[in-house]
């Protein structure tokens, strides 16, 4: 299948620190692709370099193969790719009826903006009865569940989700990603989902990579890469006998 | 009276800004002629374009630097304002009047003689807050605004288009600076320096809680109350540093300001 989003050799930096050291994924159309990994391994990169806020060196970025790399931040909401970023960042001190038309800002059609702030209501309860209070007043839980409502008001075709269960506890975290997934099979949005959180992401997402300082290690189907030995040890926790010391470094698919 | 310098970028050349639109506004009132209302309408459109040229020229290399770069450039801009103002022949380091229609007009309720053109500044001062706080709670380009200063980070991952909001938030700042420099020529003349009245905006600003827009005008109204009274009923020299007390007293209460933001940053 022709994929929605394509990474080809993409290299980005923070100055003379490389981030991304050539990564190459596709995202088909109407599923969730995962990249897990370390801090620090560029995950999060990643995502900026998706959304315009970082310029890659090398490497083209293309959506439904128009090449959308070092474009401005707007241009590539406006092509339909939405940023739920890490620590969530809602506007602190607008309410959150606001923050989620902040999130339609590039949207011109103020019924149809109606319309799906009900619809996300319908996902998210509680913030219908948080509207007019300001967003910097929510929980953790209730601030992460408006950055991916204000996100979904922006129409997205693709969903960029950076480490959506970052401090909260393993029960929200649980429901969150109940809704993502939720989210992705009514609203046919394509997630691209950025987690340390290994497990939660692998249960959700049809696809994953693996990625450690700024490659790509390893690629396959979330049920094939659960069943993989080095998955199940440095990401899972899991031991499985005799893989110690010195053998472990060995074992841990990292080069540079 | 300047309160409403609700921008939240802290900008240190306000007060600068504010005496140009009132320079411009006396050029365009004594060399084209036109009249009163006229020129306030020119001073703000010809501020409303220098604020954004700025923005463009000066702070935009400058975009996602820390906060204190912003500031000292602020400052730079303000220096480079009043040195320019003083090399125009027409302008100088004089001090000019800027002619008004209610000049000398009075009038009288019972024993209390209050001079129209008291009246006129607070009516339009009024009038303007309003305006602005509509433009801000209202529309969807004020809303933007005040997003681009809470997070510019989000806002860009919004799609706002934040290099243009910024600019436009100049343009607006600017006018708004020359609307009251416009307003206040009467009562402190035209001339080079009058920018520095534009630092009593800061204890507001302070006492009110930086970012607060609802907070910089009752900042402002308690600062300026404070020093009105101040200036009635104590001595000599209490008037200057009253202002500061209160700021003194607001930080020590409660750090944040009277209306500031609550929320620290959850990680």
């Amino acid at each position: 299948m022709q994929p929605i989003l394509e990474l080809a050799n993409v290299e980005s930096s923070y100055g003379p620190v490389q981030a991304l050291r050539g990564v190459s994924l596709a995202v088909p159309p109407g599923k969730i692709v995962t990249v897990l990994g370390a801090n620090g391994a560029g995950k999060s990169t990643i995502l900026k370099t998706i959304s315009g806020i970082v310029d890659p060196q090398k490497g083209q970025i293309r959506l439904g193969g128009e090449e959308i790399q070092r474009r401005a931040p707007d241009w590539i909401v406006r092509k339909g790719v939405v940023h739920v970023p890490e620590g969530r960042e809602v506007f602190s001190l607008l309410t959150v009826e606001d923050n989620l038309r902040m999130g339609a800002y590039t949207r011109p059609d103020k019924d149809g903006v109606a319309k799906d702030i009900e619809r996300v209501f319908t996902y998210f309860p509680v913030l219908r009865a948080r509207a007019k209070q300001e967003a910097g007043q929510l929980s953790g839980g209730e601030q992460q569940m408006l950055a991916i409502s204000r996100a979904l008001l922006g129409r997205p075709r693709v969903m960029l989700m950076d480490e959506p269960s970052l401090g909260l506890s393993p029960k929200l975290t649980k429901e969150i990603f109940n809704i993502v997934a939720r989210i992705n099979g009514e609203e046919g949005v394509t997630i691209l989902l950025v987690e340390k959180n290994v497990k939660m992401a692998l249960g959700i997402a049809h696809y994953g990579y693996v990625l450690e300082v700024g490659r790509i290690v390893m690629e396959d189907t979330c049920a094939n890469l659960l069943q993989k030995d080095d998955i199940r040890e440095f990401y899972l926790g899991m031991k499985s006998a005799g893989a110690r010391g010195p053998r472990r470094w060995k074992k841990k698919k990292q080069w540079r | 009276m300047l309160i409403y310098k609700a921008t939240e970028t802290i900008n240190f050349a306000q007060g600068e800004l504010m005496m140009l639109g009132a320079f411009f506004a006396l050029t365009a009132a004594t060399v084209i002629g036109l009249p009163y209302w006229a020129t306030i309408l020119f001073g703000i459109a010809v501020m409303f374009v220098v604020g954004m040229l700025i923005e463009r020229t000066v702070l935009r290399p400058v975009l996602g630097q820390p906060a204190f770069t912003v500031v000292m450039v602020t400052i730079g801009v303000g220096y480079m304002a009043r040195g320019l103002v003083m090399m125009v022949p027409a302008w100088g380091t004089e001090t000019h009047g800027l002619p008004t229609p209610f000049a000398d007009a009075v009038l009288t309720f019972g024993e209390v003689t209050v001079p129209v053109q008291s009246l006129a500044i607070i009516g339009m001062t009024a009038a303007l807050c309003i305006v602005l706080f509509a433009f801000f709670q209202f529309t969807r380009i004020g809303v933007a605004m005040q997003a681009t200063s809470q997070n510019q980070l989000a806002a860009y991952y919004m799609g706002i288009p934040v290099r243009r909001i910024n600019m436009l938030i100049w343009g607006l700042s600017a006018a708004v600076s020359a609307f009251a420099g416009i307003l206040l020529a009467p009562l402190t003349f035209v001339h080079a320096n009058m920018g520095f009245i534009g630092l009593k905006a800061f204890p507001a600003a302070v006492v009110g809680g930086f970012g607060s827009v609802p907070g910089a005008i009752v900042g402002g109204l308690i600062i300026g109350l404070v020093e009105a009274f101040a200036g009635f009923y104590l001595a000599e020299g209490w008037k200057d540093i009253a202002a500061y007390i209160v700021v003194l007293v607001v930080l020590l209460i409660k750090p944040s300001g009277l209306f500031g933001e609550r929320t620290l940053k959850k990680v």
